[in-house]
């Protein structure tokens, strides 16, 4: 009896024993001899030059060895590294730590107290006296001017909207978003001679390499970037920061390693932020609901020396049949610092904005909601043209409806209570495009009969380890445990950031060919030799599982790997395997999702309870169901925050952040956090790659905050447009 | 963290004698530790008083509780007597903050706590509390979680504490043993508004050391609790909450106790409102009339006028919560 | 002081956490650091048998304490404690930074008794945040090591 497949089975994570007994190093937690504390300097204006710099009671704390600032630091090359091939810099200039004496945002790092002790570099980035000719910043996205737009037209959408039947204008507004991973974001570098490695908290490996190569003006293989494990990241971990570079200045200038680990108050301005949001959305149908136009205009923070854009003109173009869209999408500059992607970007913010749209377009209609995205449910991707690859929102929607209870909703708004509270239930649609990109995977199989698999990947928590062992395991036909995943090492091949649900697609594709060329590498050496029970036999008539080698209808007839290479003085066979990109899309290619929440809103008080959630998801294959269960259940509880809780508050008439802290800035705890549920529809994108996965870890916080909204709007019959909603806006 | 020396002492004697040279009393630390990380506190010598004697609740020979300086937050929330006789109390405690703060926390230094403003946390902003004289940054920013009441042009930060309401309520007194001896302030003189000296924020003297907080007896039955409205459902402070005990007997309210949270400079005993449900019959409409007056004299800023109505009917709902309509 | 039964005598900063004594000191990494301001709960340890922040603890208070991390928990290096098995049974974790955290201070929760239903279990295990949002299978795993379901 062979076992069943790795993958579909929920097997529990691989590294989960190193977690739970603390074993797993993060970034900080390396030890490395002789070590030395760096800590940064931050500006206290939100814009302006330096004027002087006193660093006299910092030098005399003792313990504190040397500080670092633009006045002494060494000019670095920072070599241009654009494309987000390379960097995920997004155009413009990059900010370069300690190159000049200008501000560009409140707290951005101005100098670095390097130490022998925590304390001590501590307590000596308090002592500099920084002093600035500081300028009145901006930071206000509602009233500073906007860059030129992106546009999108399809067919003419004032005129659908003037001879609409039915025309709704809203605006909606998204608050900025922290990612406060439980991991701050920590380095720490060393130098030997010209070679630089460093330990880091990074969400692409091979991106901060080539970074830090850039701004050091080195080859890249003088850089080595370690990172095993990353505790959580959402996105925050995608870009080389600029307090890795200073990690790795003071390192180089000490001539020891540095250790600089942002504080929690630093990773406010230090590491990026999913921008907030203007969104106004107009619709226009007919009386049957079906929808004949819709515009977006959207306004975004960006930072004044960068243009950081996301995914926010997709979901308008395809996810619903529309022969009318016109799509204006500006970045506003502001003296901050630059956004980056937070978790599902672009596409959460937007499924905020539309799904509310569709909820409201829906009661104007009084149809219901679930009937008239039926109503609007597209044949092809308007967009492109494209056929869908697999596209089962009606699916979604039909089991989600039934496993919610959605057929006993009154559709009334307010028209359910339970004693103070006020109870409604509300839905929304989620879509995220599948992305994958290039990736590459080193795959050994060892006479002893196990295997190294490697790839410069991460594991931010989604269980990369768990899931790449899983299609190793399937493709070389070995147990689990003789599979042994290694990732986060730049020596290791090369592959996409982690982030914009690509890495199972990507690197998984790339680790399942690198396997099955190894497994053909040893089915070709057992029939080629003669004293193999296989020799002779045709190539494809044997398959391999449990550690052998067999013919297909006859398990007797066979060998284990470990047999076949020793008796062939192998001491391992072994294969690159890669995943590459089609050039051209023959398919639209989404995951899907419907998302349904029940909430409770005190009709006096204006709390607002999240009651219970259910998630349908249509993303292809599931590698493994018990840590995609996690993933959903986790994409929900960040949603549920982006709905009702979270919002960085910036001082306008300094630009700085009040609530830097995780006191004030609220995520959900887990008094929070109720009945989630997430249905997976059976499936696979034969499409989309080699292993048929469509991406969850975006998808699953797509919609949610929508769903909640929504509900909402049901229970109390008051529409929020903003996020987050607070008790305020429900009094 | 500015650097500090470090002692502990065994008795109270050697606790008066190190406050008196300046020290800092130090009990769980978990804000005092905390600003000190901020740099808002920087005291020269900490002064460990863990060890002293200060660890026992007992009842009062007048049929209160006596709750000493040094027991934990965690300890007096299980107490018994105290979950018996005063749930808001006890319920005060067991909503605020974590259960690892609440094993760490006394509740000496809990009514010592200072205030959540971030301004005053972050020592690059003008705070008059911090550095008198500086100017307040919170009137005019963001002041969603700032108080309506007991402000003044100085300062206007809201006092952070769940238990402290609670005792407010009860009209407790606070035990303080000084140079000059043992002594007790009413609680509602405990804490000072802010006025023109928002840096003051006690009416304890220099070198003075809590050692008790005393609830005095009320009669029986007396329906007690504490409600707390915040956004997210644990691990914060109150928007706004309240502390009420009632006593009702024959149908009428013969004792109300009544004070705010989230919304003062300091715990806000409610007056008006106690003298207004007292010799009347518990009603829906009586505690509409009540809560109404518990806003007044509030002064909201750009942010928190939310707060006014919040207030009125956090109170409301937990009049009608504890008075029913019998 | 003693650590995970072993004795440790350190001379430090006055201004040391518990947490930094941990980490930068003795090199017991498990205890993270979150937000090194109580905001948390990524530090949790036991001190004396409580659940604790050990960012707010100024280790130099600790004097005589006992003191048990998440390196310090099971039985012995080849075992887990219930509470650690039963987090990668019921997949408690995504990241596992906050892990250490959760599982000392679900051994608190358990131990002072507040498992009585799952709306317990969640109130007394706020303290802790996880940013992968795993809270249903955090109470699911205490559940589990309390009740053996």
């Amino acid at each position: 009896m062979s076992r069943p497949p790795a993958i579909g089975s929920p097997h529990s994570r691989v590294e989960g024993r190193l977690k739970v007994t603390g074993k797993a190093p993060y970034a900080a937690d390396h030890v490395i001899e002789g070590t030395v504390y760096g800590a940064i300097v931050d500006s206290t204006v939100g814009r302006g030059r330096i004027t002087g710099i006193d660093t006299r009671a910092a030098q005399a704390h003792p313990g504190v060895l040397r500080v670092i600032s633009h006045l002494n630091a060494p000019r670095l090359p920072y070599n241009p590294n654009p494309g987000y091939a390379n960097s995920n810099n997004p155009p413009g200039d990059r900010l370069r730590a300690f190159q000049d004496d200008r501000v560009q945002f409140f707290g951005q790092p101005v100098a670095v107290v390097v130490a022998t002790t925590l304390e001590a570099a501590q307590h000596g980035a308090r002592l500099v006296d920084v002093r600035y000719d500081a300028e009145q910043p901006s930071t206000d996205l509602t009233s500073a001017p906007a860059d030129d737009p992106m546009t999108y037209e399809r067919g003419d959408a004032e005129a659908a909207l003037q001879s609409a039947a039915v025309k709704l204008a809203m605006t909606y507004r998204t608050a900025r978003n922290h990612h406060n991973p439980m991991e701050p974001h920590a380095t720490i570098a060393r130098w030997n001679g010209l070679r630089l490695t460093v330990w880091d908290k990074t969400q692409w490996v091979p991106g901060t390499q080539i970074e830090l190569a850039a701004v050091f003006g080195l080859p890249a293989a003088s850089v080595r970037v370690i990172s095993p494990y990353v505790g959580g990241g959402f996105g925050s971990g995608l870009r080389c920061w600029p307090h890795v570079v200073v990690a790795a200045i003071a390192a180089r200038e000490l001539g020891r390693p540095v250790k600089v680990v942002l504080s929690r108050r630093q990773m406010y301005f230090g590491t990026g932020f999913r921008p907030a949001y203007e969104y106004g959305v107009r619709l226009g149908s007919d009386r049957s609901g079906r929808l004949t136009a819709m515009t977006h205009d959207v306004r975004a923070e960006t930072s004044s020396y960068e243009t950081f854009t996301e995914g926010i003109m997709g979901a308008g173009q395809m996810l619903y049949t529309t022969a009318n869209v016109s799509q204006q999408y500006r970045t506003v500059p502001l003296d901050v610092n630059t956004p980056i992607w937070m978790r599902g970007p672009g596409w959460a913010t937007t499924s905020f904005a539309l799904e509310s749209a569709i909820d409201e377009l829906a009661h104007e209609l009084n149809l219901d909601p679930l009937e008239l995205r039926r109503r609007n449910e597209p044949a092809n991707d308007q967009s492109s043209g494209l056929p869908f690859s697999t596209r089962r929102l009606r699916e979604c929607y039909t089991v989600g409806a039934r496993e919610f209870g959605w057929q006993r909703r009154n559709p009334k708004p307010r028209s359910t209570r339970e004693g103070d509270w006020l109870i409604g239930t509300g839905m929304a649609t989620g879509v995220y495009d599948t992305s994958r990109n290039n990736a590459l995977a080193h795959v050994r199989l060892d006479a002893d009969g196990t295997a190294v698999v490697q790839a410069a990947t991460s594991d931010m928590g989604p269980g990369t380890y768990t899931s790449m062992t899983q299609v190793a395991a399937d493709s070389l036909g070995l147990a689990m445990p003789d599979v042994d995943f290694r990732l986060g090492d730049s020596t290791m091949p090369r592959v996409p950031p982690h982030g914009g649900s690509q890495t199972m697609a990507s690197v998984g594709s790339a680790v399942q060919d690198g396997a099955l060329q190894v497994r053909q590498l040893a089915i070709q050496l057992a029939v080629a030799d003669g004293r193999s029970p296989l020799y002779g036999v045709a190539p494809g008539n044997i398959v391999a599982t449990d550690g052998r080698l067999h013919v297909t209808n006859n398990p007797r007839r066979g060998e284990t790997y470990q047999r076949l290479l020793s008796r062939n003085n192998r001491t391992h066979l072994e294969a690159l395997g890669s995943f590459e990109r089609p050039a051209q899309d023959r398919f639209s290619l989404h995951a899907y999702s419907a998302v349904f929440a029940e909430v409770a809103v005190d009709r006096q008080l204006g709390l607002v309870r999240l009651r219970r959630m259910l998630g349908v998801y249509d993303a292809g294959r599931i590698i493994n169901p018990k840590l995609a269960d996690s993933q959903a259940i986790g994409g929900m509880v960040g949603g549920i925050g982006t709905a009702l809780l979270e919002h960085t508050v910036t001082d306008h008439r300094d630009g700085r952040i009040v609530n830097a802290n995780l006191a004030d800035y609220l995520v959900p705890v887990n008094a929070d956090i109720t009945q989630l549920r997430a249905i997976y529809l059976d499936g696979h994108d034969a499409e989309a790659d080699p292993i048929g996965v469509k991406g969850l870890g975006e998808l699953v916080m797509i919609g949610v905050a929508a769903a909640v909204a929504n509900a909402v709007f049901h229970a109390t019959g008051r529409r929020i447009r903003e996020l987050p909603i607070t008790a305020e806006a429900l009094l | 963290m500015y650097p500090f020396s470090y002692t502990k002492v065994a008795d109270l004697d050697d606790a008066l004698a190190a406050g008196r040279r300046g020290g800092r009393y130090i009990a769980g630390g978990t804000t005092l530790v905390d600003l000190m990380r901020e740099t808002v506190e920087r005291p020269g010598t900490l002064v460990d008083i863990s060890d002293l004697p200060l660890r026992r609740i007992s009842a009062t020979p007048q049929g209160g509780l006596r709750i000493g300086a040094l027991v934990s937050m965690a300890e007096a929330a299980a107490h018994p007597a105290l979950r018996t006789a005063y749930p808001v109390v006890t319920q005060a405690l067991e909503l605020s903050a974590s259960a690892q703060l609440r094993n760490m926390a006394s509740i000496g230094g809990n009514i010592m706590q200072r205030t959540r403003c971030g301004y005053f946390r972050d020592v690059t902003a003008a705070c008059n509390k911090r550095e008198p004289g500086s100017g307040c940054t919170a009137i005019n920013g963001h002041n969603r979680t700032h108080a309506i009441l007991g402000t003044s042009d100085h300062c206007v930060a809201t006092h952070p504490s769940d238990v402290a309401v609670a005792f407010a309520a009860l009209e407790s007194t606070v035990h303080v043993l000084g140079p000059d001896g043992p002594r007790t302030i009413a609680f509602g003189d405990f804490h000072l508004r802010p006025g023109s000296t928002p840096e003051r924020e006690q009416s304890l003297r220099p070198g003075e050391l809590i050692t008790a907080v005393e609830i005095p007896a009320h009669p029986r039955p007396l329906a007690s609790g504490y409600l707390k409205v915040r956004d997210r459902q644990s691990y914060e402070f109150a928007l706004v909450s309240a502390a009420v005990a009632l006593h009702v007997r024959g149908r009428v309210i013969q004792q109300a106790k009544i004070a705010a949270g989230g919304v003062g400079t300091v715990p806000w005993k409610l007056p008006a409102v106690e003298r207004h449900l007292v010799g009347k019959r518990p009603s829906p409409q009586l505690w509409t009339e009540a809560a109404e007056l518990a806003a007044e004299g509030a002064r909201p800023l750009e942010h928190n006028g939310f707060k006014v109505d919040l207030l009125k009917r956090t109170i409301e709902r937990q009049l009608s919560t504890l008075g029913g309509t019998a | 002081m003693i650590v995970n039964g072993v004795r440790q005598t350190v001379t430090i900063d006055n201004r040391t956490s518990l947490l930094d004594l941990l980490r930068e000191h003795l090199d017991l990494t498990g205890t993270k650091k979150g937000c090194d301001a109580g905001a948390c709960g990524a530090c949790t340890v036991q001190v004396d048998g409580r659940r604790v922040n050990a960012c707010l603890t100024l280790a130099v208070r600790l004097e005589g304490a006992e003191v048990t991390t998440i390196e310090g928990l099971a039985q012995s290096e080849d075992e887990l404690h219930p509470l650690q098995q039963a987090f990668i049974d019921q997949d408690a974790f995504q990241c596992g930074y906050c892990t250490p955290g959760q599982i000392m201070s679900g051994v608190g929760c358990i131990e002072e008794g507040h498992t009585g239903s799952p709306g317990e279990i969640r109130e007394w295990m706020s303290g802790n945040i996880c940013r992968c949002g795993c809270y249903v299978k955090i109470v699911k795993a205490v559940q589990q090591a309390a009740h053996g379901n």
